[in-house]
This record gives structure tokens, C-alpha cells and sequence, in this order.
């Protein structure tokens, strides 16, 4: 167990590495970042004076290494465009996007579960393929369009929620909804394929030849089982979420890191955009990391290594 | 000698094919009965009839299922479940896979108890304890909070078996318990379940490829093969005067102490068991059979010899 | 069950033939200039409401654009993306999986490192910074997607590779003395190609929504090309008072979308099926 989670620390602790030297080469990608800061109407002297204030006259490997070594610290510089420290800036904005996340997560958890298991249990009925028919046609919207859509029925036509803003729980109801379609088609998939294996193991028929009841057979010895695997998909797909959150952000004018990530690209603030690059990254690693350790806690055979 | 389970002329399919064709036997109260064949002839599928826990896809039929005078063949699933762990129990040859991985061992032999029986939680425990202890488990009070994972095969296999007698079934339905495991291992477990068999008055149903196994533990012995009970009869005589030339081919293929000498070659049966089609007709041994003659792919007749011994072949006593 | 599965199939290969036959015979199906701009006729409805006219069968946009010509070329776009950034992706990640599938060891350990890295990227996020910073084309939409997407292929190859890796025909190649490269492209590749093939239209479909999604916030394909996602963005202002503006592109891209998917499932199951009987 010690021996895994630390193999996993150093994975992960590369991980971080490989993005930070990937964000720092991206924002290198246009050539000549003063004259993208400066704008389209700057002059020759409007671009040196840029290049001197940002420091981009260093040599490149001057630059990365000062970069690195104030992103190991949290300090990712100033932002361009907001006058901010870009690390309080994610800070400010990571509360609205992490609720946006789990509200996601949640909806999408409420509807897959019991969509796959249902799914497991009726496998190859008309019923089964009726469930995956429709995760199939979800999967195939767009998460932007079904915004919009929602944003015309939900909002303006039926006047039930808010289409727009921040302010209340409210204005997650809708984002939440349309986080939750990304995820859906694959956590019910991996519910149902998993359910499929815990019902058809040996132990389910030990359980049934025990005489426990249906429900006991269902929701205890096999879904226990077809956890672990979603355990682990669903930590994959909240990194995702938070990640694709930038759309529907977007779309929703929540002010979240996502909305934060669309500004700072569209003004070329890039001190933001690497940070944000990079903290997705790291949390998407955490996440994956804190799946493999849930797993280890539902499976005691990993445990005990 | 009182008849616990008695089935009558049973049939299962898999699509269009017949995995058990009309067999009929009978489990006494208290006694060992043996179900003896090669691998595919349809044994673990008749002990999955009993229990009602056939898969979805596979066709039952039956003149008659009785446990007890009762007709099961006709219960729901609610009732069967009702009956299952409690008044007839199983055990499976896969001790590895047939405990729940995921659960301590207390927990799950616990929860057929509650289920059947009520109670704490704390008193399943301690019956739980007793059985562990009842089937020579050491320390029973630690193996209750251990994973299966963390047992062996033969501590598995016995943990089935507490499991199992739980809720003091009067019919233990043993699937090739034995199999999988060390041959020292095996020994014990079925003098295990000999012990306990005396100790409870528990009727066995023996699901065997062995007849090392029949020879050590059964009262009776059912021989199948292509699904159908080709010969049945007490022990003894089955050993002694065996009629069917399936049984015969078994009896050849194993070493008996005394009556095969050293350097004799064991026998053999040449061949594999047959997929029995829709419109099968006649003996399935046939093509297997050195004795085979020409009316033996018209429907066979059973011999019976004494009231306790039947067999079925063209070929009469 | 079969007829339904293997309609699924069906419908997902007429609604993906369909819309690849639309874009290769656009320039005939569109009866219509899609750039010609009639101020004059703006945001005309489509034929079946009132109002509508014959001369524009699904109306027009804000700019007064003929909107089905419109849908017909951004079909085009939406197949192109797809099309091309399988092709660059499939290359990368089928290279990365075989190759660390293959030879196992060190060589493995980095192609699964390099597949870890490339999945805690944020994918959106980086599209767009790129493209942001590179300047928005069709070219720079397909590169960015292309150099983005390959994770899945790697890692459906490199599982194959493995599996593949250790059956008799290829320990057959092995001692008859064929070289690696000869064994990796004789041998292996060709029998790991229906796994992949599922794989490629999963991705065509990802790809065909990140474009989507991309040209939406603005930094896909630029304008006027009319992408659908674009064609809604562009829209959206209206869509208050003329649902259908957003509806007719979007229905599009989900049908589109839905068709690929629905061919993939298809795949999936004659392979699952053809493999155990
Ligand atoms: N789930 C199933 N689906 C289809 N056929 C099955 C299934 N289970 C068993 N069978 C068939 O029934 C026959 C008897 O199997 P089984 O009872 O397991 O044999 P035994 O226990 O005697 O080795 C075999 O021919 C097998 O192919
Ligand atoms: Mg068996």
C-alpha cells in the first residue's frame, strides 16, 4: 500500500513537471509574446517597453526557471490584464467552479447509477437498450447548444431558473445540468458493464444460494463491487468536468476559474492562462490519486499491500 | 430411509440443447447421495435446478421436485429464497471466487442468519463463532473480522461449508466441493463433512468426477452421463456389480488397491461427452461403447435389478 | 435484440454516409451562395412557419445568409475536422501504443507516463490557448485537435499490442527471423485495426464537439467560414426570438454526432459478438 501510494506520488509529482514545462511552452507558442501583450496598434517602442516591464528580454531559460521557481511557491506573477496577483485571482474564482463541479458530478451521479443498474439488471432487454439509446443521443449534445437550449426553455419560457449570473444556488441549477450530460453516457456505462460482472460473479450466486433477497443481492454484495471501477471514472470525469467547465462557464457568465481562463485568453493575459493550465492539472492529478486511495479503501485486497 | 428431495423425470435446455434429460433420483434424510460423471454431463446444472438458481437462459421442466413432501417446482422466487440457505443449503467447487470479496468473513455468515433467523447482529456473530469452530477452525473470533482474501483455499472451502450450516439446513447440496483443492486438504474436508453428517443428520447431495470421493462418502451413487442418470444404486453393488459400461469405463480408469496390479495399464474411456441435439434419439454412450450394437440408437430401456439398482442400456442383465 | 442492435448500426451508417456525401457535393447541393449577405433579407424563418419563403428553405441568418446553404458547408467543416484529426491523432497515438505495447519495459513506461500527462491537461483549455496564440484557422483547429486527441488510440494499441504481443503467430514471425519493424506492421498492426476502429469513431465525434465548442467561443474557425458551432454563436443573440436559429445548426450536430456514436456502439458489438462465437 505504502509502496503504491508513494510510486503514485512520484507519478504524479512528474506529472505536475512535465505540465508546468508544457504551460510555460505554450504560452511561448506565438513567437514573440510582447507583441501579442502590447496589441495589434503598438508601435515598435510600445512593444520595447512591454518586453523590458514583463522581463521577456531575459534568455527563455532565465525566464522558465524564474517562472518555475515562483510556481513551486504559488506565486504565478501578476496577472496582465485584472492587476492581480493571478494565484488570489484562482483563489477568488475557485469556490464557483469547484461548486459547479460537484453540482455536476452530483446530477450526474443521481442519474447514472441507477440508470446503469437498472440497465445491468434488464441486460440485452428492450429497456437496456431504450437507457443506452438515450445516453447515446445525451453524449452527442453539445454542451454549449444544451445550454442555450436550456437557457430558452428553463429560463425564458418556463421562467423557473435564472439564466444568467452567480448570485444563488439557483444559477448552478442549469450549468450543473449541462456539466452533467458530458459525464453521464460514461459513468452509466461503467456502472451497468460493472454490474453486469458483480451479478454474473460467483459470489452473487453464494448470495443467492444464502437466500438473501433481491435487494440485499443488488445493493450490497454486487454493487459494492461494480464501485471500484466507478470510483475511479467518476474522479476522471470531475477533472473533465472542471476542465470543460470553460464552455458552460461561458455560456452562463459564472464567474468561475473557467470564465477566468476564457478572459485571460481572449485579453493574452498568460501568466493566468499557465496558471490555470496548471492548477486543472494538478487537480486532476490530486483526483485521480484520491480515487486509487477510495479504491484501496473499498477493495481490501489492495489494502493490505 | 424417508425421502427428503425426490426429482422425477427432470429436463433442462439451453436453447436447443438438452443438458439433463429425465433424470430421477432420490436424497434420503440423513444420507449421502453421490452424483457421479465426467466434466459437461450436467451435474452442477441439476444442483442448480434444485436450488432454483438455474441462469436466466436455461428451460427447467419437471414431473416432479419434492423437498420434504413439498412441491418446490411450482414456489416463486420468494418462497424458494425463503427455503435456500435455510432448509437446503450448497457449497460450490470455487472456494476462491464463491466468497464475496468485498466482506469480512463474519458478515457474510452473519447475514444468512439474520435473514432466516432474525436477531442482533452480535448473536449472528457468535453463531457464526460456534459453526467456525464446528468446522475445526482455529480461532474463530479472528477469522470472523478477516477477508477472504486472506484465507486459504481450504479454509475457504470450509468457511462455505459453516456458512452453509448456518441455519441448520437438512440438505446440503455439495457442488465438487473438493475439487480444487490439495489432496490433503480434500481428505479432511470430507471427513469434515462426514462428521458432520452423523452430528447433524444432514442429508448430502455429492456432486463428484471422483470415485476415490463416491467410494469414501456415499450411501447411494447416481451415474450420469449426457444428462440422463444412466445407472443408480447403493454403493456396494455399484462397486461390486457394475451394469452400465459408462460405469465400467469409470470404474477402469481408476486404481483400486488389490484388484489392479502394478504394471496393468489403467483403463480409459475413448472419446468426449456428446452435444445432445433436439432430436437425439437412442443410447448417447453409443458411440463411446465397446459393447455398442446396432439397436442402440432406438430408444433404450432401464433394467432394473434389484428394487435399489437400475441401469439403462439395450444390453439386460 | 440482434435486428436492433445491427439497426442502430444501419441508422448510424446512413446519418455518417449522408452527411459525408453532403459535404463532398456541396458546392452542387447548395443552391445558394453561403457568404452573400442580404442585409435587406435578415433572419428570414424557415419554409414550414409563417412567413417563410421556398427561396430559403431554412430561412436566413442575421446577416440574411442563406441558412441551408450555410448548413450544407459547415457539413463540410464538421466531416473535415472530424476526417482529419482521426488521421493525426490515430498516426500519433497508434504509434505511441504500439510501440510501448511492443517493446514493454522502459520504453513502455514513458509512452504510459506520456499518456498520464496528455489526460491532466485540460483539453478545452489548451485548444484554446493555442489557437489564440497560433491565430484561428481550419489547419490550426485540425493540428491543435490532432496533437490533443491521441490519448485513447495509445491506449487502446498499447493494450492490443500487449495482447497481440504474446499469441503463436507472432512468436511464429519472431523465429522465422522477421525483423521488428516488419513484425510491427505485418503481424501486429493489422490484427489490432477493429479495436482501433471503434476508438476512431469515438474520437471523430469528440473531435467534431471540441470544434464545435471552439468555434463557438470564437477561437475555432474563424468567420465566415459557417461552422456549425460558429453558426450558433453567431446566432445566439436572436435565439430569445427565434429558437430555431440555434436549433437548426444544433440538431445538426447532434444528429451528426449521434450517427457516429450509434456506428460505434454498432462496431463495438459485431466485434464483441463476432469474437466470442
Ligand atoms: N449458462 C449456460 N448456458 C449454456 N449452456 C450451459 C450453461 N451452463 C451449463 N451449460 C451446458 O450444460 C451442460 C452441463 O453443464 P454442467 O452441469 O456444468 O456440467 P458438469 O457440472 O457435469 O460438469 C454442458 O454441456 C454445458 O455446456
Ligand atoms: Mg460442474
Amino acid at each position: 500500500m505504502l509502496h503504491l501510494l508513494i510510486r503514485r506520488l512520484a507519478v504524479a509529482f512528474l506529472v505536475c513537471i512535465t505540465v508546468l514545462t508544457f504551460a510555460f511552452a505554450l504560452t511561448r507558442l506565438s513567437g514573440d509574446l510582447a507583441i501579442s501583450i502590447a496589441g495589434p496598434s503598438a508601435t515598435a517602442a510600445d512593444i520595447e517597453v512591454v518586453r523590458k516591464a514583463y522581463g521577456l528580454d531575459r534568455p527563455v531559460v532565465e525566464q522558465f526557471f524564474d517562472w518555475v521557481g515562483r510556481a513551486a511557491v504559488g506565486d504565478f506573477g501578476q496577472s496582465y490584464f485584472y492587476k492581480e496577483r493571478v494565484s488570489k485571482l484562482i483563489v477568488d474564482r475557485l469556490p464557483v467552479t469547484m461548486t459547479l463541479g460537484l453540482v455536476g458530478l452530483g446530477i450526474a451521479l443521481l442519474v447514472a447509477l441507477p440508470l446503469g443498474v437498472v440497465s445491468a439488471l434488464n441486460e440485452g432487454r428492450v429497456i437496456d437498450r431504450v437507457i443506452s439509446l438515450v445516453a447515446l443521443l445525451g453524449q452527442a449534445m453539445p454542451s454549449f447548444w444544451l445550454g442555450l437550449i436550456l437557457m430558452v426553455t428553463l429560463g425564458l419560457k418556463l421562467g423557473w431558473l435564472p439564466i444568467s449570473g452567480t448570485g444563488s444556488w439557483e444559477h448552478f441549477v442549469m450549468p450543473g445540468i449541462v456539466l452533467a450530460f458530458s459525464a453521464i453516457p460514461a459513468l452509466m456505462r461503467l456502472t451497468r458493464s460493472g454490474m453486469i460482472d458483480a451479478m454474473n460473479a460467483d459470489y452473487i450466486r453464494t448470495a443467492r444460494a444464502k437466500g438473501l433477497s433481491r435487494t440485499s443481492i443488488v445493493l450490497k454484495h454486487a454493487a459494492r463491487n461494480a464501485a471500484m471501477p466507478v470510483v475511479s471514472i467518476a474522479a476522471v470525469q470531475l477533472g473533465f468536468m472542471l476542465g470543460g467547465s470553460i464552455v458552460i462557464e461561458t455560456v452562463f457568465a459564472l464567474h468561475g476559474v473557467g470564465f477566468l481562463a476564457w478572459e485571460s485568453i481572449s485579453k493574452n493575459d498568460f501568466p493566468t492562462v499557465q496558471a490555470v493550465v496548471l492548477m486543472l492539472a494538478i487537480i486532476y492529478t490530486l483526483l485521480t490519486l484520491g480515487a486509487d486511495l477510495l479504491n484501496a479503501l473499498l477493495d481490501p485486497r489492495l489494502r493490505a499491500q | 430411509m424417508t425421502a427428503l428431495l425426490e426429482v422425477a423425470d427432470l429436463h433442462i435446455g439451453f436453447g436447443g440443447l438438452a443438458a439433463v434429460r429425465g433424470a430421477s433420483f432420490t436424497v434420503n434424510k440423513g444420507e449421502t447421495h453421490c452424483l457421479v460423471g465426467e466434466s459437461g454431463c450436467g451435474k452442477s446444472v441439476t444442483a442448480l435446478a434444485m436450488m432454483g438458481l438455474l441462469p436466466a437462459n436455461a428451460e427447467r421442466r419437471t414431473a416432479a421436485l419434492r423437498f420434504d413432501g413439498q412441491d418446490i417446482a411450482g414456489l416463486s422466487e420468494r418462497e424458494m429464497s425463503r427455503l435456500r440457505g435455510d432448509r437446503i443449503a450448497m457449497i460450490f467447487q470455487e472456494p476462491m471466487t464463491s466468497l464475496n470479496p468485498a466482506y469480512t468473513v463474519g458478515s457474510q455468515m452473519g447475514e444468512v442468519y439474520r435473514r432466516h433467523r432474525g436477531g442482533t447482529r452480535q448473536a449472528a456473530l457468535d453463531r457464526a463463532a460456534e459453526l467456525l469452530e464446528r468446522v475445526r477452525i482455529t480461532s474463530p473470533g479472528m477469522r470472523l473480522g478477516q477477508f477472504p482474501h486472506q484465507l486459504s483455499g481450504g479454509l475457504r472451502q470450509r468457511v462455505m461449508i459453516a456458512m452453509a450450516l448456518m441455519c441448520e439446513p437438512e440438505l446440503l447440496i455439495a457442488d465438487e466441493p473438493t475439487t480444487a483443492l490439495d489432496v490433503t486438504v480434500q481428505a479432511q474436508i470430507l471427513r469434515l463433512l462426514a462428521d458432520l453428517q452423523t452430528e447433524l443428520g444432514l442429508a448430502i447431495l455429492m456432486i463428484t468426477h471422483d470415485l476415490g470421493i463416491v467410494a469414501r462418502t456415499a450411501h447411494r451413487v447416481s451415474v450420469m452421463y449426457a444428462g440422463e442418470i444412466v445407472e443408480t444404486a447403493p454403493v456396494f453393488p455399484l462397486f461390486a456389480e457394475p451394469r452400465h459400461p459408462y460405469t465400467r469405463g469409470l470404474l477402469s480408469c481408476v486404481p483400486v488397491p488389490g484388484k489392479v496390479g502394478r504394471d496393468e495399464p489403467l483403463g480409459s474411456i475413448r472419446g468426449t461427452v456428446p452435444r445432445i441435439g433436439p432430436n437425439f434419439a437412442g443410447c448417447a454412450f453409443r458411440d463411446r461403447c465397446d459393447l455398442a450394437r446396432p439397436d442402440c440408437s432406438s430408444p433404450v430401456v432401464r433394467h432394473t435389478l434389484a428394487s435399489e439398482h437400475s441401469y439403462l442400456c439395450q444390453i439386460a442383465p | 435484440m440482434r435486428a436492433l442492435r445491427n439497426a442502430g448500426l444501419c441508422v448510424g451508417a446512413v446519418i455518417v454516409g449522408f452527411t459525408l456525401l453532403v459535404a463532398i457535393f456541396a458546392p452542387i447541393l447548395a443552391t445558394q451562395d453561403p457568404f452573400a449577405q442580404d442585409l435587406s433579407r435578415r433572419l428570414i424563418v424557415p419554409f414550414w412557419m409563417e412567413g417563410g419563403s421556398t427561396n430559403h428553405l431554412l430561412g436566413t441568418d442575421q446577416l440574411g445568409r442563406d441558412y441551408l446553404a450555410r448548413l450544407i458547408y459547415g457539413a463540410r467543416i464538421s466531416m473535415l475536422i472530424g476526417i482529419m484529426t482521426v488521421v493525426t491523432s490515430g498516426a500519433i497515438g497508434v504509434a505511441m501504443g504500439v510501440i510501448g505495447g511492443f517493446f514493454g519495459g522502459r520504453i513502455d513506461d514513458m509512452i504510459l507516463f506520456a499518456i498520464t500527462a496528455r489526460l491532466s491537461i485540460p483539453l478545452i483549455l489548451v485548444a484554446l490557448a493555442v489557437v489564440s496564440l497560433v491565430g484561428s484557422s481550419l489547419t490550426v483547429v485540425v493540428m491543435t485537435l490532432g496533437l490533443l486527441l491521441w490519448d485513447r488510440f495509445a491506449v487502446v494499441a498499447r493494450v492490443s499490442t500487449m495482447q497481440i504481443r504474446t499469441l503463436d503467430f507472432v512468436a511464429a514471425a519472431w523465429s522465422a527471423g522477421c525483423s521488428r519493424p516488419r513484425i510491427l506492421l505485418r503481424e501486429v498492426l493489422p490484427n489490432i485495426l477493429s479495436p482501433l476502429a471503434v476508438v476512431a469513431t469515438l474520437e471523430m465525434a469528440l473531435a467534431i464537439l471540441l470544434e464545435a465548442a471552439l468555434s463557438f467561443l470564437g477561437l475555432g474557425v474563424p468567420p465566415p467560414l459557417p461552422s456549425w458551432g460558429l453558426m450558433i454563436a453567431e446566432a445566439k443573440d436572436y435565439m430569445f426570438f427565434s429558437p430555431w436559429v440555434i436549433m437548426v445548426p444544433g440538431l445538426s450536430l447532434c444528429a451528426l454526432v449521434f450517427g457516429i456514436n450509434l456506428l460505434g456502439d454498432g462496431l463495438r458489438d459485431l466485434l464483441k459478438t463476432g469474437r466470442t462465437t
